[in-house]
């Protein structure tokens, strides 16, 4: 008894195993249905990401009833929890492209998440679309001709506030807070990308702490010490308030860039101290739900119809819905130069030619595009300075140095 | 059932394991059923540990990692050969099994469980350090290659990854079951339910403790080893709190002192997880821990007991 059980038990899982696709006309594509994956984590430490999903999930849904899907077909958008753990990821999206046979993956969520499944996605030439990760990688067409980023990369990031130095304090002397790791160290190469060979002449500090240290106190006054008068602060929430209040404490006032990544006001600004951030600079190319100048913005308010109508009840100062919608945008626009040609060679072959598209919920000037050597789609932002109560945008959009 | 029929069955099924699955399952299914055998023998060691040793850890995911890494490195760095990393695996996890089994000695219950929980919490961060980062790639981690069938067997990397898996497997649970019918077991089970009269009759229980913490740290490490050739990748937060939790919920569901729950419970934590979020994507976590607690209600003794049951019922 025990061992039928058993053998059943294995056999119906063998049964359960044959993907039912339907006569594809592409990979993922059927002349009613475009299947498309997609990973997060809606559990686990990480879960906070998940209204990112709920967003994409809202979106499809709304192609699929107001638009008539793409091309004529319905969007069959499937995500899944991973958990934030990578090996989930990587289950998950071998679920996803050999048993339901997705046509691509759409933004997965995580660095070490979508390092997971690159050479995988790769291998088998699934698009790995705009992936929801900050850091530099994503754009290595040679070596990854299936994966693109979205978001400007930290190292974009860092370039733009060299730039920024460079033409506001052409002497200026120059100091490096980084965590030290992949992170902190993409802010490095984004300032030598940008100086070139001035780097050694403007660089008189870099100094690293790990995410292990307690305080970056001493840090912060070898910093100082240096006699340096600019400050770029690579650092996560919790170091970044304790350099933004050691550099108030230390009477010191160099011109401070701090990393966007830090730029909350909740959990950096506020526990730092508001009077202690004043004049800080970090960059935005999202406008921000919760800034009053957006109020009457036709493109936040295109967002905050969508958001009650299909979203009703979901909390609208969460960055998260912002950063789907413009994204969301995006892969619209990669469906309406593909046409009728729904391949995962012609998806991948628009994505690396995105014609300029409204985001609707980015700076405005800032702009999407990529081009075959060129997989960062948002290489500009707009710098942004502390007040003492709220980020005042200034300056004109500035563009990275490229990839 | 009869004697020869449950001497027999375990082959048996061992031989349906290997065979079924090549001709029917998918590779997606392949890959799935290759990290039940992974969980499931990770579930074994933390078995001869905490179930059949009374020893509780909420850290054997430290020596998963130090498992997956060991053979991370070695083939990234070294150019080792996947299955040439076993053994380095076994003997580095054996060896830090002995070495925290030295002051787990003096902590019993709770103190101990805090402790190794301490060690799960610890080895994200200590993977991420700086001094070992040249080797363990630091927060991005290690890609490794999958390995291909040998000897041109007509097999794709995902069937014989299975295969390998299933027998490395197989020989450490053969290893396992021996080891716990005969005397080892005995001592084992006498330390964890009468520690003083285990130590009247002779058993030498600190040398047991600390060898049985070796022994689950080696089988923890081997497990590790293949779920990181069978994932292709190494990160550090793949190896937090949660992955040891797993691995307790796996040994707990598939019932504490019993080898054949060690294989039930790794098709729990393999398979349960996405049946909740099948059924809710607001709130999988709430369902998991909903199947759970019924489980933990209906079959209070593992997914085993109901085999014991079954099997006295027939008797």
């Amino acid at each position: 008894m025990r061992r039928r059980t058993l053998l059943t038990g294995i056999g119906s899982t063998a049964l359960l195993a044959t993907p039912h696709i339907a006569k594809a006309q592409w990979p993922g594509v059927t002349k009613d249905e475009i299947k498309i994956g997609h990973t997060i984590p809606y559990s686990g430490p990480a879960s906070a990401y998940g209204v990112i999903g709920q967003f994409h999930t809202a979106w499809f849904k709304m192609v699929n009833e107001t638009m008539g899907g793409i091309a004529g077909r319905k969007v069959n958008f499937i995500t899944l929890d991973d958990g934030y753990l990578p090996p989930k990821t990587v289950e998950q999206v071998r679920r996803l492209v050999e048993q339901e046979g997705v046509s691509f993956m759409f933004s997965p969520l995580g660095t070490a998440n979508n390092t997971a499944i690159q050479k995988y996605l790769n291998q088998k030439k699934v698009p790995q679309l705009f992936v929801a990760t900050g850091a530099d990688k994503w754009g290595n067409p040679k070596e990854f001709p299936w994966t693109m980023g979205w978001q400007p990369s930290y190292r974009t990031e860092a370039q733009i506030y060299a730039k920024y130095m460079r033409k506001e304090k052409p002497n200026a002397k120059l100091a490096v807070l980084y965590q030290n790791d992949d992170f902190g160290k993409d802010y490095l190469i984004g300032l030598k990308d940008a100086l070139g060979a001035d780097y050694a002449k403007f660089m008189v500090k870099e100094v690293s702490y790990e995410v292990t240290d307690a305080t970056i106190d001493s840090q912060a006054v070898t910093l100082q010490s240096s006699g340096a008068d600019v400050l770029v602060t690579a650092a996560t929430p919790k170091f970044a308030a304790q350099m933004i209040r050691k550099v108030a404490d230390m009477n010191w006032k160099p011109l401070h860039f701090l990393t966007n990544v830090s730029a909350s006001v909740g959990s950096v600004i506020k526990p730092a101290g508001a009077e202690k951030a004043v004049g800080i600079i970090t960059s935005a190319y999202i406008k921000d739900s919760t800034d009053p100048r957006w109020k009457d913005d036709p493109g936040i308010k295109t967002w905050r119809t969508f958001m009650d109508k299909w979203l009703p009840g979901a909390d609208q100062t969460d960055g998260g819905y912002l950063a789907g919608y413009g994204v969301d945008q995006t892969l619209m626009q990669v469906f309406k130069q593909c046409g009728n040609d729904l391949s995962r060679e012609n998806i991948m072959q628009q994505a690396a030619n995105i014609q300029p598209h409204d985001c609707a919920v980015l700076l405005p000037g800032i702009g999407v595009n990529t081009t075959p050597t060129n997989f960062h789609p948002i290489r500009q932002m707009q710098l942004t300075k502390w007040s003492g109560s709220s980020w005042e945008l200034f300056g004109d959009i500035i563009e990275g140095t490229g990839a | 059932m009869n004697p020869t029929l449950s001497r027999v069955f375990p082959w048996l099924f061992f031989a349906a394991a290997a065979v079924l699955p090549l001709l029917f399952a998918s590779d997606y299914r392949l890959f799935q059923l290759t990290m039940v055998v992974v969980y499931a023998v990770a579930v074994l060691g933390l078995n001869l540990l905490t179930g059949y040793n009374g020893q509780v850890s909420l850290g054997n995911g430290a020596f998963y990692a130090i498992g997956a890494y060991t053979t991370a490195i070695l083939m990234d760095k070294f150019g080792v050969p996947y299955w040439a990393t076993l053994p380095f695996s076994a003997l580095v996890c054996a060896g830090v099994g002995f070495l925290i089994g030295l002051p787990a000695l003096r902590l019993g219950g709770m103190y101990l469980a805090l402790t190794t929980f301490a060690l799960a919490v610890a080895t994200p961060q200590l993977l991420k350090y700086k001094l070992f980062e040249g080797w363990t790639g630091g927060v991005q981690g290690i890609v490794i290659d999958k390995p291909d069938a040998p000897f041109g067997l007509p097999l794709n990397p995902d069937q014989w990854l299975y295969l390998f898996c299933l027998l490395v497997g197989g020989v450490l649970f053969l290893a396992a079951s021996n080891m716990v019918r005969g005397r080892i077991g005995r001592a084992m089970r006498a330390i964890r339910d009468q520690p003083t009269a285990a130590e009247a009759m002779g058993i030498d229980i600190a040398m047991f403790k600390t060898r049985t913490f070796a022994t689950s740290a080696l089988f923890t490490g081997i497990s590790g080893s293949l779920g990181a050739i069978t994932i292709q990748f190494v990160a550090p937060d793949a190896f937090g709190v949660p992955l040891s939790l797993t691995f307790f919920v796996g040994m707990v569901v598939g019932g504490g002192a019993s080898i054949a729950g060690a294989i039930m419970g790794a098709l729990f934590i393999q398979f349960v997880p996405n049946i909740a979020e099948e059924v809710s994507k607001a709130a999988p976590g709430a369902v998991y821990g909903l199947i759970l607690i019924g489980f933990m209600f209906l079959l209070p003794g593992g997914l085993a007991s109901l085999l014991r049951l079954l099997n006295g019922k027939r008797a």
